[in-house]
């Protein structure tokens, strides 16, 4: 086990699978020459060369859109798109071509596509730069939309999703690049798909992920020193959702807050709180509460944007409410 | 800031009732709990208690006033707390009124918050959406699983979450006390029979109203005997071995636990009626429908001044004799203390009036609407018994069902005085 960051661990995953396989490449804005906007492939250019690691034009639909085809012909692309808020330029390529191509042709093409995109706010970048737009890309059938919160999750979710035959959605948080963890050495999997409880606790069920995986633990350890046991499961991937670990753990606890950096509505929040009450009904014993980004477009101010942003003590309110 | 206490509706036809006796004075202090006045209903008089800690500010309503359920009829607030009443009541009046529409950020619907502004989080406090809950409290859905798993009436727990909602906790806290309010020693009774108290004879004719119990009883036997075509049938119970069983059971427990042979009866009766759905019936004649009850609950009339009632055992068959015994006694208790409460004499799906103590030998009652059938049971009498030309001394008890001949016929009828005799006469099946 080395202990690694977040950057290192997705660079890692690249590197393992752009090695192990020749069909893999890379393609972005300033993902050769500059080594990506945060650094993530740097090095690569040097080491695979241009033709597997392109820059590209500063357009998004161009990018994917290429990508879609280059996957249709067999390849295995992992494009980038330097912030998820530039994927709308791609939204049609995204969920109306690779979400639905091999539908549409009764599966007789695959695309193995990686879009790997950079989501949240909490760095100063403004209204239109800051977003958490995840679960507007979870909504389509036909994308899969990953999301780790931990770099040994990143690393062995990424190296999933290359290998992967269906396109890929797999969203980066901005502030965690730095954040370490313990990495599994060698080459390991994780499977897409599969919520994981990353602490256990009898008292609460948190139900989060990504940047906001980070947060609770923040919060969960604060509680702790209160005798408050937190439970905390991760989601991984939006879709397919994976319930299981939640209704576990919701019917142990009986109660549960749910904590997204994206907005409350229609949000995260929603959609697992919806299928805790559709399937744990009798278990509820008080109403779940959601923990969100306030209803504004993101501020560019750092006080503004911090305290639109959710907070550990977000999270622990909410629980102290639920409980 | 100051509670309004209504009129509780204490069965599921109670519409009003009669303020008898208050309690407790304007001014007085009151916790959660305390019975704050007396009220009578239909089938008894039941005591008011206190939802809140605090204060009697105020009684609404004079002694002997008819109140309709869910009417205001005391305030509880804190020690001199100025209570603008008008408003009290008005809000407790104008619940279930829609609130005035407006947005979560309190502006009215239809303007949109402009994305300049921070939208209050869509998050109403929990306690306000379920305030106004139809059953009078509030419960989690898991508190109302617990709840009908383990048996308990949610009415009778106190809830501790937000508005006083019933969680968890709450129903775990009660389970824990249970058992020790059933270990709790009964209070001493003496349990048969009930004599009323002697009414001295006035030579001068006089007018009385008629009791509020008597006239209950009146106008439900009346409609029972009107409208429910009665038929009887009878059977002679060798009591003998039951006897013996209950004398050699009797021995073994304290003195205030001894069981009757009307308890016996009852477990009988309920272990019979597994076999008989059809006696464990109502009909909802409206309605063309027979309503087969899912339990057997059953009721026990019960002598008390001015008339009687029908104390109801709940889940009969699956309790035993002794269980039987003591929630019966602790029943009757009550309802001669005029103390019943409404789960007391509410929910029977099929009755045993016992006269045994008063020295009779056979009777016939009325059914209890809208049960199918009522069992009037006897003394149990040493008699003279042919048996294979020999004469012996044996134990008999007479018991005559009265059905309904609209859910039922004789010898339905004949058969379920059969099965009885099984459990009767060789009471170990009672025991197992």
């Amino acid at each position: 086990m080395a202990r690694i960051t977040m950057r290192e661990a997705i660079s890692q995953a690249l590197w393992e699978e752009m090695e192990r396989d020749p069909n893999v490449f890379i393609m972005g804005e300033e993902v050769g020459v500059w080594g990506g906007s945060y650094a993530v492939t740097k090095g690569f250019y040097d080491h695979f060369g241009a033709e597997r690691v392109r820059d590209t034009p500063i357009s998004e639909a161009t990018i994917v859109g290429a990508a879609v085809g280059a996957a249709l012909t067999g390849l295995r692309p992992v494009a980038e798109l330097m912030t998820i808020n530039f994927a709308f330029s791609a939204f049609d390529h995204i969920v109306n071509q690779a979400a639905k191509l091999h539908y549409m042709f009764a599966g007789q093409m695959e695309v193995p596509l990686v879009i790997r995109t950079v989501s949240g706010g909490g760095r100063q970048l403004a209204a239109t730069h800051s977003q958490t737009p995840d679960v507007i890309f979870a909504h389509f059938p036909g994308l899969k939309v990953v999301a780790p919160g931990t770099p040994e999750d990143a690393k062995g979710l990424l190296k999933s999703a290359i290998r992967t035959n269906d396109p890929i959605f797999f969203i980066e948080s901005a502030t965690l690049y730095q954040s370490r963890g313990e990495v599994p050495d060698g080459d390991y999997l994780i499977p897409i798909g599969k919520s994981k409880i990353q602490r256990t606790g009898k008292d609460i069920t948190l139900v989060t992920y990504s940047k906001m995986l980070e947060t609770s633990m923040k919060a969960a350890d604060q509680l702790a020193q209160e005798g408050i046991e937190a439970e905390i499961i991760d989601l991984r991937t939006l879709r397919p959702l994976d319930m299981e670990p939640v209704l576990e753990s919701f019917k142990k606890t009986n109660r549960a807050v749910i904590v997204e950096e994206g907005w409350r509505s229609f949000g995260v929040g929603a959609e697992v709180s919806a299928r805790i009450y559709e399937q744990a009904f009798d278990y509820v014993d008080a109403p779940i509460q959601r923990v969100a980004q306030k209803e504004v477009p993101l501020p560019y101010s750092r006080d503004l944007e911090q305290s639109a942003l959710p907070q550990v003590e977000d999270v622990i309110r909410a629980v102290k409410e639920v409980l | 800031m100051a509670q309004i206490i209504g009129m509780p509706k204490l069965g599921f036809d109670m519409a009003e009732g009669t303020l008898v006796r208050w309690v407790m004075n304007e001014g007085e202090k009151v916790s959660k709990g305390d019975v704050l006045a007396e009220i009578e209903t239909d089938k008894a008089t039941v005591e008011v208690e206190s939802d809140y800690d605090g204060v009697l500010l105020s009684q609404l309503v004079k002694q002997g006033t008819v109140v309709p359920v869910n009417d205001p009829i005391a305030v509880i607030g804190e020690a001199g707390e100025q209570v603008d009443l008008e408003a009290l009541l008005g809000r407790s009046a104008g619940e279930g009124k829609p609130a005035p529409e407006t947005s979560a950020a309190g502006k009215p619907a239809g303007e949109e918050a402009r994305p300049t502004q921070v939208e209050a989080p869509a998050q109403v406090p929990a306690a306000k959406v379920q305030e106004g809950a139809r059953e009078g409290y509030t419960a989690s859905p898991l508190a109302r699983s617990m709840a009908s798993e383990l048996g308990i009436d949610l009415s009778q727990v106190t809830g501790s979450g937000p508005g006083g909602r019933i969680t968890k906790k709450d129903i775990e806290v009660y389970q824990a006390k249970a058992p020790v309010i059933a270990a709790a020693k009964p209070a001493a009774v003496t349990p048969m029979p009930f004599v009323a108290p002697a009414q001295p004879f006035i030579r001068e004719t006089h007018n009385v109203p008629l009791p509020k119990l008597r006239a209950t009883i009146g106008r439900r036997m009346s409609m029972s005997m009107q409208q429910a075509p009665h038929f009887y049938v009878t059977h002679d119970y060798d009591v003998g071995a039951l006897l013996e069983q209950r004398a050699e059971i009797n021995r073994l427990l304290p003195e205030d636990d001894r069981v009757s042979v009307n308890d016996f009866v009852v477990r009988a009766v309920a272990l019979a009626l597994l076999e008989f759905p059809n006696l464990n019936a109502s009909l909802d004649l409206p309605n063309n429908t027979l309503i087969y009850h899912g339990e057997i609950n059953i009721g026990v009339a019960v002598a008390v001044e001015n008339g009687l009632l029908t104390v109801v055992s709940r889940n009969t068959d699956q309790k035993s004799i002794r269980q039987i015994s003591a929630e019966v006694r602790n029943m009757v208790s009550r309802a001669r203390q005029g103390k019943v409460r409404s789960e007391d004499v509410e929910g029977s799906t099929f009755t045993v009036s016992n006269m045994g103590m008063y020295d009779i030998d056979q009777f016939t009652a009325i059914i209890n609407p809208p049960e199918a059938a009522i069992l009037a049971v006897g003394s149990a009498k040493q008699v003279p018994v042919v048996d294979n030309g020999e004469i012996s001394i044996g134990s008999r008890m007479k018991a005559t069902l009265s059905i309904d001949h609209r859910i039922s016929d004789g010898v339905e009828g004949a058969r379920f005085l059969q099965a009885l005799a099984k459990f009767i006469e060789e009471p170990l099946r009672l025991l197992i």
